[in-house]
């Protein structure tokens, strides 16, 4: 129970944190971890890297390889939600054009891809220590997403927001586990 | 697994660090006890609550396209076997991209707009964007070995036994992925014609339940096999075990028995518990041991560690590595092997003394290439030295400078060779693999002998069975191809193609430039084989349609230097190779030794998505996975195309229809 006061006390003490990323580009010093800055700082989106992992509080603890599988999380937790978002789309039958089903379709194939084969595929090379693969995976999650985007003519895809967040979040994950392949 | 573990297709309003459930035998790390269910609930509100006020606070930067450079430099910092590259995949998508055309049918195209698809790389349309049947399944190759379905990576085991080649490879029985490791296994007469057997060994022990990782054979004296291979305990970590044939009458090697003491061995002191994997093929000492070798690192400096032995069971740690490289990372499928310095045949591994140079080989874990480097083997020390420090190792020379990874020689005692596999992994999207149901490649074997004429650098060439797949040739002599030109080459069809062509430069044009100081890489322009030079690029457009909409450039690039010398490179250029916006668009290859005397010369094996092109007999290779979406079976066409401003070229080609290898079970088993 103490153990979750002082969880929910961080939390509190975090809130006022999205402000200050916009205002400031590094992480106040009062979370004192030097592991997530420092390996912030290896990715290209230093802002959503830090959220990423700032908002599990198992990235205080935990090392390289499993601030990269936070990620990955995030990375499915994304994904997941552009499939069922996807899946909403095409139940409403009426609203949608052929070539924006077509794309939809297109893009429910590549993210069942990101989560049922990119993913696990990540998380086993992680564990054993056979790391190309978790670079393989998460570098695919990125092209799935950003293909996905491209899949729609201008101005019509549903699923924009979800796309970038999908592509970005793997490309922090990607730089994180190639940050782990050369430690 | 527990109440603890959130499947990661979680509902709406879970916190975003959900652990993620990966079907795992052992415990992911991240899973922990948790507290009473109350606490819980209130850390989900609190979490939850916290990640919406981030969305709210307008989160990252959304402007722009940002381009991540995973590697920066020359043309040795290619592509990797798998990842998509810097520059395609990992450009952010351009959400307002304002594409006027959108997502029309082809036939409403002109022709100005089709041909207009030469500038830059990723404009192209991608109206087919989900893969159809039709293009996936010409993708699949006619002589290149790969299983039936499903995902294959490292060549393992490679040897000649009792008549037959047999070869073994990383396998996952149920997905087009890697994952589920095991031992696939085939064999053939003639390194071409393989016959699939039953899985040789799959993860059943402790010791290699998570995985049964690379190894090597090694054919004793008295003709027993013993082959040593890497397995990923229960608990991660690498160790070495020992298997052989459990009938070694049959010449199928059908059936494996792993080493009741298993492991054999595990990770010295030092050597961290993941980086210990990939044993070699042993070699005999003088004192009548087997050594062997296995990659490693030491903080950054990649190593390979020597260990000797008498019975494959137990082994001696050496002291000091056999050689290490500061800055290489992880020594990943280390080879060692000597080469005859007068060329010709291949030497057995455990040849040593005048006349032999030995050559040490990693597959380097950073940037997923395949380097080499010549040098001096000092058996009573247990060391190595290269005889050029500047191209050491991981710094120096590329077997491939395309798509090539985690490569392994054997000796072929029944024809006197050396024989390198390579694995050649996928650069389309998972997605399209696990609709099409496969995934990787290897390439064509190759020989594999030291240059005499430059002597600092490896031949390959695809072995002389290949030839045996030629069919009818058609020949074109002295095809004249003036600056900027594109000459079609007839042939009644383009997917499964032997090419060999010799090309010339103007050699009056040659001697008029002016010295250049262009400081070029194949990868520098973003243009690719669209960047004029005066006497260069030039080649051949392979797997190309009629229009050019899809083109894949193959080409030499000539620069003349100080002192008119001469500098040549080899190139190839996948930017417009497919409409595809999920496929590899990048510019790659390297510089190539051409000699006093001469011609440009290339060799290529053109086999559906795979391109091997061999330059100057072999000094310098590319392979390259394609996937047109138009330039597929009938539609497919090879150019010749000089794009050099000053000077004109003159090429002598013939090319080969190719027949199918016809890899299928080995019947009646």
């Amino acid at each position: 129970m103490i153990r979750s006061t002082i969880f929910l006390v961080l939390l509190l003490t975090l809130y006022p944190i999205p402000i200050q990323i916009q205002a400031t580009p590094s992480i106040p010093n009062i979370l004192g971890n030097n592991l997530i800055d420092q390996t912030c700082k290896k990715t290209p989106y230093y802002d959503l890297c830090i959220q990423t992992l700032v908002s599990c509080p198992e990235s205080f603890h935990t090392d390289l390889e499993g601030l990269a599988k936070i990620t990955v999380g995030a990375i499915a937790h994304k994904a997941s939600a552009a499939l069922r978002r996807i899946e909403t789309i095409l139940a409403k039958k009426e609203h949608s054009k052929p070539a924006v089903r077509e794309a939809l379709n297109a893009c429910a194939s590549r993210y069942r891809a990101v989560v049922e084969q990119d993913v696990p595929e990540t998380l086993m090379s992680l564990r054993t220590g056979n790391y190309k693969f978790a670079s393989r995976g998460t570098n695919d999650a990125a092209t799935e997403a950003m293909s996905c985007e491209e899949d729609f003519a201008a101005g019509e895809s549903p699923l924009s927001d979800l796309n970038v967040a999908v592509h970005d979040v793997s490309v922090v994950a990607a730089a994180i586990v190639q940050a782990v392949i050369e430690s | 697994m527990g109440d603890h573990n959130q499947p990661f297709l979680s509902v709406s309003g879970d916190p975003e660090c959900a652990p993620v459930h990966d079907d795992s035998v052992v415990d992911d790390a991240l899973h922990r006890p948790q507290g009473s269910s109350k606490s819980k609930l209130l850390l989900a509100v609190f979490s939850g609550i916290f990640v919406v006020c981030l969305i709210l606070a307008g989160g990252y930067d959304k402007s722009g396209v940002v381009k991540i450079h995973q590697l920066e430099g020359g043309d040795e910092m290619g592509v990797g076997p798998m990842e998509m590259p810097a520059g395609s995949a990992t450009t952010r998508p351009s959400v307002s991209r304002g594409k006027s055309a959108g997502v029309s049918e082809k036939a409403n195209l002109s022709p100005q707009q089709l041909l207009g698809g030469g500038e830059g790389s990723g404009d192209g349309l991608s109206e087919d964007f989900p893969w159809n049947n039709s293009m996936l399944s010409w993708q699949r190759t006619a002589f290149h070995f790969q299983p039936e379905k499903n995902w294959m990576n490292d060549p393992n085991g490679p040897l000649f036994y009792k008549g037959w080649y047999h070869f073994f490879y990383q396998y996952n029985p149920n997905a087009a992925v890697w994952g589920d490791i095991v031992w696939g296994h085939a064999v053939s007469r003639d390194l071409i014609h393989w016959l699939h057997l039953p899985l040789a060994m799959v993860a059943d022990q402790w010791y290699d339940v998570q995985g049964v990782w690379t190894g090597s054979a090694t054919i004793l004296p008295d003709g027993k096999v013993m082959m040593l291979y890497t397995g990923s305990t229960n608990e991660s970590v690498q160790v070495q075990n020992l298997a052989y044939p459990a009938d070694h009458d049959d010449p199928l090697l059908l059936d494996w028995v792993k080493h009741p003491g298993n492991p054999v061995l595990v990770p010295p002191p030092g050597i961290h518990h993941k980086d210990f994997r990939d044993p070699t093929t042993a070699w005999q000492t003088s004192e009548g041991k087997w050594r062997i070798t296995i990659g490693s690192k030491v903080n950054k400096t990649g190593i390979a560690l020597i260990y000797d032995t008498d019975d494959f069971v137990n082994f001696e740690l050496k002291d000091g590595f056999l050689h290490g490289v500061p800055g290489t990372g992880m020594w990943e499928c280390v080879d060692f092997y000597p080469v005859a310095v007068a060329g010709g045949d291949g030497l057995d591994t455990s040849a040593n003394g005048a006349g032999v140079r030995h050559v040490v080989k990693a597959s380097l874990d950073d940037d997923r290439h395949d380097y080499y480097a010549i040098g001096t083997y000092d058996e009573e020390a247990g060391k190595w030295y290269p005889d050029n420090p500047a191209i050491d190792v991981g710094i120096g020379i590329r077997y491939d400078y395309g798509i090539f990874y985690a490569s392994k020689t054997f000796f072929d005692q029944s024809k006197q060779r050396r024989i390198l596999w390579g694995w050649i992994g996928e650069w389309d999207s998972e997605a399209a693999d696990v609709r099409k149901g496969w995934a990787s490649l290897q390439g064509m074997p190759r020989t594999v002998v030291l240059d005499t004429k430059t002597g600092s650098n490896l031949l390959q060439w695809p072995v002389e069975e290949s030839e045996r797949l030629r069919l009818r040739s058609k020949e074109f002599k002295n095809v004249v191809a003036k600056p900027g030109a594109v000459v079609p080459i007839k042939l009644e069809a383009a997917t499964q193609l032997d090419i060999v062509a010799e090309l010339e430069l103007d050699k009056e044009a040659v001697d008029r430039v002016v010295e250049s100081n262009e400081e070029f890489k194949c990868s520098s322009s973003s243009k690719g084989a669209a960047h004029r030079g005066a006497l260069g690029p030039f080649g051949l457009l392979v797997l190309s349609e009629e229009t050019l909409s899809e083109q894949t450039p193959v080409y030499f690039y000539v620069v003349k230097g100080k002192n008119a010398t001469l500098r040549t490179y080899f190139c190839a250029d996948q930017s417009r190779s497919s409409l595809a916006n999920d496929v590899n668009k990048q510019i790659y290859g390297s510089s190539v030794p051409v000699l006093q005397g001469e011609k440009f010369g290339v060799r290529m094996l053109v086999d559906h998505s795979i391109i091997e092109s061999f330059a100057q007999g072999g000094r310098s290779v590319i392979t390259s996975r394609v996937y047109p979406t138009k330039a597929i079976y009938g539609a497919a066409r090879l150019f010749l195309f000089n794009n050099a401003t000053e000077a004109g070229v003159t090429a002598s080609i013939k090319v080969w229809q190719m027949n199918s290898a016809f890899i299928r079970p080995f019947p009646n088993l």
